[in-house]
This record gives C-alpha cells, sequence and structure tokens, in this order.
C-alpha cells in the first residue's frame, strides 16, 4: 500500500514538487519506472458499486440542437451589462471551467458597443473602395464562392487581463482576470484574394474596415498585415459565425488585437494614412508610466496563464496534481512554456501540446506533488520568434502599474499586459491571485 | 448566372465585363475569381464617412458652439453626458482634467488624450447619439464638434467649425504618442 502510494519516490525537476513532464508521456522511459508510482490510492476503500436509477429507463429525446446536461449549467460566461443598458457590453469565457483548446461558440469571449444587430445576410453587402482601379461590391452568395481557407486562432480584447496593472492583486478568478480571450476555428477567404481583385493603388498603406453594426465601428489596418494572413471569416469552429461574432461576415486579424477584428464588416476602403478612429485614438493607445501613450500596438504579446488549479478552486489534500494551462502569441508559435511552484525561484520546462500552431492557443501541463505547505504556481511562455513573456518586475518598470489598487476586475485601467499570473496556495489548499 | 433572383442580368455582364477588362492588370488567385460587382465611388457615397486627420473625407457644411449647445440639450446628449457635456453616466465629453501625474489609470479625455479633432467629428456622426446614431445633419455634427472643442477651450469663442478650420485645430497631446511597433506597419 504504501509503496504504491509513494510518489515522493519521484524526483523534482523544480522546487516545491514540480515533477517531469516526461511523466505525461505515453510509454516514455520515465514512465516505466513512474507509472506505478503514480497510481493514486488514497484514504479508505471505496463502496461497492450499483446499478445507478438513469442507466435503467429510457433517456430523453434527442433535438436538433444538442443541448448541455444540467450538470454543467454553471459553465456560462460572465457579463457586465445583463440588462443592455446604453454602454458597452462584455461576456467572459469560463477558462477554469473548460480544457482543451478550441472555446465552444456560444462560450466564446465577446464585447458589443451597441448591441448584438440583427442582419439579414440576403441584403448585407461588402464594398471595398478607395485607392483601388475598380471598386466592388460583394453579396454574401458571391463572397462565399471565393476558394476558403480554415485556421486555428485566438482572439484577444485588448483590454484582456487589465486589471493586473493594479498595484494590488485584484482577488477575482481566471475567467474575470483573463476571459476575454478565446480561441476557435475560423473559416473563410483570405483578404488578399478580394484586394487582388480591385487592383490595389501601390501608394496605399492603409485599410479601413467598417462594421454594419450600430455603432459602425471603424479601425485602421496596416495593408501589411490586410496581405499578409488577413481573412473575411464566415464560419467559426464549423458553423457559421455566432450573431455577436459578426454574422454574416467577419475580419480576422490572426494575433492582434480584439476590436480590429472588424464584425459585420460592410467596408473596407483603402487608403494611404491611417484615420485614428475613436477606438485606436482613445481606448487602445495603452498609457506608458511618464503620460505618454502607445499608438498602434495592435499585436497581443506572448502569454501564457494556469487555468487548473486556479484562483477559488481548493486542493483539499496534498498529492499528485496535474498543472495546466494555455499559452499563446500573437507573433508566432509557443514553442516553450516553463512553470514555478515557488513564485520563481525554479522553473521547469512544461510538456506543449502538438501539434502548436501559429497565433493560437497551445494547452501545457506538467504533474505536480502537493505537500501541503504553501506554493506560488506561475507560469511564462516563449514563442518561436524568441518572444520571452516578460516578468512582472520588468513588465511593471515599462509600462507601469496604477497608483491606486484596482476594485473592479472588469474595469480597464489601461491595456495589452502580457506579464505572468500566480496563483498563491496557503497551507489549507485554498487559492488566491499574488504578485510574485 | 446562378444568382439571377438577385442579381440583374445586367449586373452579370458588368462584372464580366470588368473582370475582362482588367484582367491584364491582376495577379494570383483573386483575378480569376471577379466575383465582385462593380460599384462607384459616388454609389458608396452614403456609407463613406470616415474622416482622416488631414480633412480628407470631411463634408461641406458648418456649425458654431452656440448652435451645438442648444442641439446638445435638443438631441438628448445630456441625458448621458450631462449638462453641458461636463458629466452623466457615459463620461463628460468637456473637461479639464490633467493626464500627467494620475498614473496609467489617468482618464483620457478628448482635451489630454486625442490626438486629433477629426476623430470628434467622425465619431459623433458615426455613433451618437446613442440611441439613434447617423441621424445627424452634418451641420449638426459640425456644431456639437465645435460646442465640445470650445468647451475644452481648444478653440477660440465663436469658431466656425467647418472642412477648412476642424483639421487646423490643435490638439494638446498631438505629440504625445510612440508607435508600439513601427515594423508592423
Ligand atoms: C444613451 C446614452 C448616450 C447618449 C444619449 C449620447 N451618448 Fe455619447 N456616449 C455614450 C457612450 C456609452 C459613450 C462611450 C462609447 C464607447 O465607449 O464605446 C459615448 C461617447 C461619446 C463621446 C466620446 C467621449 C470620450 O471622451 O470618449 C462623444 C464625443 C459623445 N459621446 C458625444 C455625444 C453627443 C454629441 C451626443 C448627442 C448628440 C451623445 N453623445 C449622446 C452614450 C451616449
Amino acid at each position: 500500500m504504501t509503496k504504491r502510494n509513494d510518489i515522493t519516490a519521484l524526483d523534482e525537476v523544480a522546487g516545491n514538487g514540480l515533477l517531469s513532464r516526461r511523466l505525461l508521456l505515453r510509454g516514455g522511459v520515465a514512465m516505466a519506472g513512474a507509472a506505478s508510482t503514480l497510481v493514486a490510492t488514497q484514504g479508505a476503500s471505496a463502496e461497492p458499486l450499483m446499478e445507478p436509477e438513469w442507466s435503467r429507463y429510457q433517456g430523453t429525446t434527442v433535438e436538433p440542437m444538442g443541448r448541455r446536461t444540467k450538470h454543467e449549467k454553471d459553465t456560462t460566461r460572465i457579463l457586465t451589462n445583463p440588462k443592455g443598458d446604453p454602454r458597452t457590453q462584455h461576456a467572459r469565457t469560463p477558462h477554469h471551467l473548460l480544457n482543451g483548446q478550441i472555446t465552444p461558440n456560444h462560450l466564446h469571449f465577446t464585447i458589443l458597443h451597441n448591441g448584438i444587430p440583427d442582419i439579414d445576410p440576403e441584403q448585407h453587402r461588402l464594398v471595398v473602395h478607395g485607392m483601388v482601379k475598380q471598386p466592388i461590391v460583394l453579396t454574401m452568395d458571391r463572397l462565399m464562392r471565393y476558394p476558403m481557407v480554415t485556421r486555428q486562432t485566438f482572439l484577444e480584447c485588448g483590454g484582456n487581463s487589465a486589471a493586473l496593472f493594479s498595484n494590488e492583486p485584484v482577488q477575482a478568478n481566471l475567467q474575470s482576470l483573463h476571459g476575454l480571450v478565446s480561441n476557435a476555428e475560423w473559416t473563410g477567404v483570405p483578404l488578399s484574394a478580394v484586394l487582388d481583385e480591385v487592383g490595389i493603388d501601390p501608394k496605399a498603406k492603409w485599410m479601413l474596415v467598417e462594421g454594419a453594426d450600430t455603432a459602425a465601428i471603424t479601425r485602421s489596418v496596416p495593408l501589411n498585415k490586410a496581405l499578409d494572413d488577413a481573412i473575411l471569416v464566415l464560419y467559426q469552429n464549423g458553423e457559421r459565425l455566432m450573431a455577436e461574432q459578426g454574422y454574416p461576415v467577419r475580419l480576422l486579424l490572426p494575433g492582434w488585437e480584439g476590436n480590429m477584428n472588424i464584425k459585420y464588416v460592410r467596408r473596407i476602403k483603402i487608403v494611404d494614412q491611417p484615420a485614428l478612429t475613436y477606438y485606436e485614438a482613445r481606448n487602445y493607445s495603452p498609457l506608458l508610466p511618464d503620460a505618454k501613450a502607445y499608438r498602434f500596438f495592435f499585436v497581443n504579446e506572448v502569454k501564457s496563464f494556469i487555468t487548473h488549479p486556479s484562483f477559488g478552486m481548493k486542493l483539499n489534500e496534498p498529492g499528485y496534481y496535474e498543472i495546466s494551462g494555455i499559452a499563446y502569441s500573437g507573433a508566432g508559435r509557443i514553442e516553450r512554456v516553463q512553470v514555478t511552484a515557488d513564485g520563481g525561484k525554479t522553473w521547469a520546462d512544461a510538456a506543449v501540446q502538438g501539434p502548436t500552431m501559429h497565433k493560437a492557443f497551445t494547452r501545457f501541463h506538467i504533474p505536480w506533488r502537493w505537500d501541503g505547505k504553501p506554493a506560488i504556481l506561475s507560469s511564462r511562455a516563449v514563442d518561436d520568434g524568441g518572444n520571452v513573456q516578460p516578468l512582472r518586475a520588468d513588465f511593471i518598470r515599462e509600462r507601469g502599474e496604477t497608483q491606486k489598487p484596482v476594485t473592479n476586475p472588469f474595469g480597464f485601467p489601461n491595456q495589452h499586459y502580457n506579464s505572468l499570473t500566480s496563483w498563491g496556495i496557503n497551507a489549507k489548499g485554498e487559492i488566491s491571485h499574488v504578485y510574485a | 448566372m446562378f444568382m439571377l433572383e438577385k442579381i440583374s442580368l445586367a449586373a452579370c455582364m458588368a462584372v464580366a465585363l470588368s473582370t475582362s477588362a482588367l484582367a491584364d492588370d491582376k495577379s494570383g488567385l483573386g483575378s480569376n475569381v471577379g466575383l465582385g460587382q462593380p460599384i462607384t465611388e459616388s454609389d458608396i457615397k452614403p456609407w463613406d464617412i470616415t474622416i482622416l486627420p488631414d480633412g480628407t473625407n470631411l463634408p461641406p457644411g458648418s456649425g458654431t458652439a452656440a448652435v451645438g449647445a442648444k442641439l446638445f440639450t435638443e438631441k438628448g446628449c445630456v441625458a448621458c453626458h450631462g449638462e453641458g457635456g461636463t458629466g452623466g453616466a457615459n463620461g463628460a465629453v468637456i473637461t479639464d482634467i490633467p493626464l500627467a501625474g494620475r498614473g496609467i489609470e489617468a482618464t483620457k479625455t478628448i482635451k489630454n488624450f486625442w490626438g486629433s479633432s477629426t476623430t470628434v467629428f467622425d465619431f459623433i456622426r458615426r455613433a451618437m447619439p446613442w440611441p439613434a446614431p447617423r441621424t445627424l445633419s452634418d451641420d449638426e455634427v459640425y456644431a456639437l464638434t465645435a460646442f465640445i472643442l470650445e468647451g475644452n477651450k481648444l478653440i477660440p469663442p465663436g469658431t466656425v467649425i467647418d472642412a477648412k478650420s476642424l483639421p487646423q485645430v490643435k490638439m494638446p497631446n498631438k505629440d504625445g504618442f510612440i508607435i508600439r511597433f513601427p515594423d508592423r506597419i
């Protein structure tokens, strides 16, 4: 009994009980010796098994739209404006209740500045004009006939994780802190195919992209990006776009700040200068400590956070746990994720779920033996361009932190936070948000 | 010609013509597809509302703060931005809070932050009043813009705001920006 239980026999690869990621590889060398020691048989022996109630009667009838079990009814988004008052509405993804890499469509984060428009796809038009040889207009039927591409990519609001600019850690869960990022498989028409058709003036540098929503949101996008990997998206995880994601067509700029991925696209104007529209001139120009501000930040830089375990969860007993989380970079592919259990004194490499994709969620895992003493968990990602997720001290030195503690986890004291997130575990196994 | 119910035959032929006429100038996949229907800039005009910082695309018309002040009440702006635009549930549009010394959480206002006066016109015309955007005439938008700029002491009293004067308004924080990744532009 004691022998099979004895995960203490495994050597740590970093402080406070981090174990080798190789334990997770099936058939690996380490597994042969270590597997049996990971078999959990803690506590009193289990009850005898009985035939449960639900196995003895016919189940309910299948419906045209699949339905989630009532036991998972709390896996929902957090809303900031559930009554639709005249202001912005945010819905945040519950990453602490999800796993894998794809965000289900009904749990994908969204932000609407003036509600969800009800657009008739038969009447929706997309016009491309400005510094072009021939302005064109497209019906959705016509747009659907272009050759399409499919790719996974994350979408992240430039204001995601903004509460971590607070000079004191805001006590809120993962969903509240990092819920404005999600990851989906998108299918649509490469924008370059449509731009090719209109014949762009070589003097043009930017495009202005505008939605058919009530707020007519518009952003300036460099043509470099437009011709690189931009997509006019029609499908989200295999089905037509959710209304709140821009049905019937949205712009996808893989790895770039959410607000630029204009929903309900109805107009693209090719121009020689950016427009300084409201959201680029104001909201998404992050302030620096010297009261200067960054303009055209665009890229969501390399970032990661631990989803399991995380704030608000409880470790009920010492022993084996898997630490797992999400890493992504708007500049490329995740190459490496390191995890610490001792607040950054020592780090170990986590197993990175392959195949890794450019500008998409990459899940990481690492086995951990919690000894019942206080621990601080954190993760740190590196992308294939060599960009490293900055340590908090370095990040704050450059980008600043608030003068007063942030009290509202849904507020936006600043934008584009990509430093670490640390979870402090006390001797009772309770998890809080800490800075390490 | 699968789409006769939606697009007239004439339009389809126009597509075919324009595609072949431009064929020599195009390259890549898109040129083989050619599904766009030609349209003229004048037919796009009703949607072409974005203003560039140098004033490009500002429409004819003009307005003053005196007219704008009345409109600010008549058009219901006060309900969300307060009497005289100085408060309200959705924030003051006329205010004098400084940017410096208040940390990274400083409130960004039109006066202390916005880099271009044209953004004021563009945003009001595009998105305000919140419950009924794109219902104001261009003269009304000029007048409301003048009201906000004058209230913020960014233009002398009585200035007429039009396509010529608006881009010339000096915004105090115009040079307060650093391009984050110049190589991506
Ligand atoms: C029902 C509420 C409501 C009404 C009425 C309204 N606004 Fe607004 N206004 C808002 C909201 C909400 C925002 C913020 C928009 C956002 O963040 O997406 C805003 C933002 C603005 C801004 C930008 C301010 C800044 O500093 O960021 C200006 C300028 C403005 N409104 C002008 C007007 C004018 C002029 C009118 C009247 C014609 C008007 N508004 C009527 C709700 C309203």
